[in-house]
């Protein structure tokens, strides 16, 4: 066993420098130089330059005039920092309480639509940044009023940043919540 | 489901065995000491840790002395994994400030990294000071993916195969969206006034060794499910690929090295279809109706709790088959909300033994005691004595081959038997009932299987599960390598034997369907039970739940 002590230590001790500081600082030195936009976490900035959020990460929404991401399970809800799914169970009973309360809210928001699962479901991180298509045109009337726009007004917004499936078959088709706030705001600002 | 779905899912689990073909020749020059291309750049490196650790690459060590290398290399790591975690509160590089890991935690964090397994009991973003992510992390995954002679293995594999992939994979993560900054948050502010706190980390060098290193353990808590880790369908798609890649490489590896490819392939075709079951039967039964949905009156068409928009059913199904086959254990969306089957699937892919296509290396030599016990299974039937490659298979081969075999249900049921009945194990338990024993015999079934994911609704950073979890690991690690160790020290001694007309060829559909066989008897004798009691008895709740809303 002692005779295997020093290549045990020397290669550890070799692979941390290598691969424990070299790989990485190295790579971020490429990423910082060659894509310092995706490297620093997609930001999202306004006009005068401030941090709105990230591209890639989900965001909170509760007002009238925007657009609703899908519940969420990170810390309080779409803490970016404690990302969480909730874990719940398929025959979980509060989750089937969850489900219920939100669906009922958004079905007496729009009488006699079908509400899609993934706008009743918390995901997998809790800071999904996107909603189906279905969930986000169902809020269009809502967002119309709060806004003095038309529904179809809302709707165009809103098919101009559908994202499809990949080459037509991986992923499934996406609206991105903070990407179609922007248009909004930028267009009526309510 | 839709034609979509089962596209994705072909195309994906297609992709890792196609681009793992060339790789495994590449594998298996490395593997002998033939020249590469790397070579001018990578020969002076090899060369300073040959020297630097009085190591001679080429004197070829019995297996007593390899195993005992591979042993002494994790005991070191585990010593310094155990030692930063500990003092992480002291040591520099911590911007965030974390104190000290407690003992129990970092005993199970530093068996995690060194078995590969990356147990998720720490919430990845709020304990690891960028020190530990970094330097110890980074090391473990790399080495402990690696498994002639002990050292020269480890070198090689390391330094030609993991680390040129790792730093093309990084790159082009990058370039698709993955953070790379020595940061660690951004402040933002939304566009209704709240702060919002953005956790960020060098992901994309890390999430390409977690991914090619079949290790599994994310930056962030909820691992690739987390917009940073995964943003989009075509990152998705590549570190799925990547998962399976060098697993199904280390396969045609072998075969090369061995003079054995048809062989091999039979292999390759056996775990295939059932890696494929398991991802069609997840994606179906994802697209199952759920009770909560049904009851709400919601569109029922697919179970989107715990799965993210851009993903949904078959981007999360073909991942969770994906990572419980080999050993990875990272995730695209949580397994503890899957549907009851899907749930029992991942656990049934687990129990198989890692072997759909397992870690690098690991997968490869588990498959293979499997392919022993076939030809043994066939050899009574005839009653002939049984061969394989070239190799008489005798006693004391099929009494290594059961060792192996048989710790891993005595980990994995053993464990789970005592922490039903034990008060302090109950207590970390989301539910009751029939899921709760899933979450008891995932985390235990994982921690075994080296496989690291998790039921989350188990809160398993406490003294009683990251001690037990941590025993598991290790015996789920070690014993079947030292007995893998110890078979192919056996058979190197026996002489090569030419083809006879008795001898069953293990080439073949005939020997493929013998495989499946006794893969399945293995896995599904043994944990059928469990499995009843669990997630199967779930399921019929759900159905009645389902029903009695109609």
């Amino acid at each position: 066993m002692l005779s295997h002590l020093r290549p045990a230590l020397v290669s550890m001790g070799l692979f941390t420098a290598l691969l424990g500081l070299a790989y990485p600082l190295a790579i971020t030195g490429v990423a910082q130089a060659a894509f310092p936009d995706q490297a620093n976490g997609s930001l999202v900035r306004d006009a005068k330059g401030t941090v709105i959020g990230s591209a890639l990460i989900g965001q909170p929404f509760a007002a009238a005039k925007y657009l609703h991401p899908r519940p969420s399970a990170a810390g309080a809800g779409y803490d970016a920092s404690a990302s969480s799914g909730s874990n719940m169970g398929p025959m979980n009973e509060a989750l089937a309480e969850r489900v219920k309360t939100d669906a009922d809210a958004l079905r007496a928001e729009n009488p006699g639509v079908v509400i899609p699962a993934d706008a009743v479901t918390t995901s997998g991180s809790g800071l999904d940044p996107e909603i189906s298509p279905a969930f986000a045109r169902l809020q269009a009337p809502r967002i119309a009023k709060a806004r003095g726009l038309t529904t179809p007004q809302v709707e165009a917004v809103i098919d101009a940043n559908v994202q499809g499936r990949l080459l037509g078959f991986i992923g499934q088709p996406r609206v991105n919540v903070l990407a179609v706030n922007r248009v909004l705001d930028a267009r009526a600002p309510g | 489901m839709n034609w979509q779905g089962w596209a994705e899912i072909a195309l994906t689990l297609g992709l890792a065995v196609a681009i793992a073909w060339p790789l495994g020749v590449y594998m298996s020059r490395v593997w002998n000491g033939e020249r590469t291309w790397l070579d001018p750049v990578l020969k002076p490196v090899e060369a300073l840790f040959y020297s630097a650790g009085g190591i001679d690459p080429k004197k070829s060590q019995t297996w007593h002395a390899y195993a005992l290398a591979l042993l002494a290399f994790n005991a070191v790591g585990f010593v310094m994994v155990y030692a930063v975690l500990r003092l992480q509160g002291v040591l520099p590089l911590n911007p965030q400030g974390f104190a000290g890991v407690s003992p129990h935690l970092a005993f199970n964090t530093a068996a995690s990294f060194v078995t590969n397994t990356n147990w998720q009991s720490y919430g990845g973003e709020t304990t690891m000071s960028t020190l530990s992510q970094m330097l110890v992390l980074t090391v473990q995954n790399f080495v402990s993916a690696a498994t002639g002679n002990f050292w020269a293995d480890l070198i090689r594999t390391t330094l030609y195969v993991l680390l040129p992939l790792c730093i093309v994979l990084s790159i082009v993560l990058v370039a698709l969206g993955l953070p790379q900054t020595l940061a660690a948050s951004v402040d933002a502010t939304t566009l209704e006034g709240a702060p919002q706190k953005i956790a960020l980390f060098a992901t994309a060098s890390q999430e390409a060794i977690k991914q090619l290193g079949i290790n599994g353990g994310g930056v962030f808590n909820v691992n690739s499910a987390h917009p940073f880790e995964n943003p989009t369908p075509l990152t998705n798609l590549i570190t799925a690929v990547s998962i399976n890649v060098l697993g199904w490489a280390a396969f045609f590896a072998f075969g090369r090295s061995a003079m054995a490819r048809k062989d091999i392939r039979a292999l390759v075709a056996a775990a295939l279809i059932l890696l494929s079951a398991g991802a069609a039967a997840i994606y179906a039964t994802e697209t199952q109706a759920p009770p909560a949905l049904v009851a709400a009156g919601v569109d029922a068409s697919v179970n989107m709790e715990g799965k993210e928009v851009r993903f949904g059913a078959p981007s999360t199904a073909t991942w969770a088959a994906m990572t419980t086959g080999a050993s990875n254990g990272s995730v695209n969306g949580m397994h503890s909300s899957l549907m009851p089957l899907g749930g029992a699937v991942t656990l049934f892919l687990m129990q198989l033994g890692e072997i759909l296509p397992g870690g690098i290396g690991s997968g490869i030599a588990i498959m293979v005691v499997m392919a022993l016990l076939a030809v043994f299974v066939a050899g009574l039937m005839v009653g002939r004595t049984p061969e394989y490659l070239g190799k008489k298979v005798e006693a004391r081969e099929i009494q290594l081959a059961m060792l192996a075999v048989l710790v891993i249900p005595l980990s994995m049921l053993g464990f789970s038997g005592v922490a039903a009945v034990l008060p302090e194990a109950l207590k970390g338990l989301m539910h009751a009932g029939p899921h709760g024993l899933s979450e008891i015999l995932y985390g235990y079934t994982s921690a075994t299987a080296n496989n690291g994911s998790a039921f989350g609704g188990l809160t398993a950073n406490a003294p009683w599960w990251n001690t037990t979890l941590g025993i598991s690991m290790m015996l789920g690690r070690f014993a079947p390598i030292v007995a893998v160790l110890a078979i192919a020290g056996a058979l190197a001694a026996k002489p090569k034997l030419a083809p006879s007309a008795g001898t069953l060829p293990t080439d073949g559909g005939l020997f493929i369907g013998l495989l499946i066989g006794v893969i399945l008897i293995l896995g599904g004798l043994q944990f059928f039970p469990a499995l009843a009691l669990g997630p199967i008895v779930e399921h019929f709740q759900a159905l009645a739940a389902v029903a009695s809303v109609h």
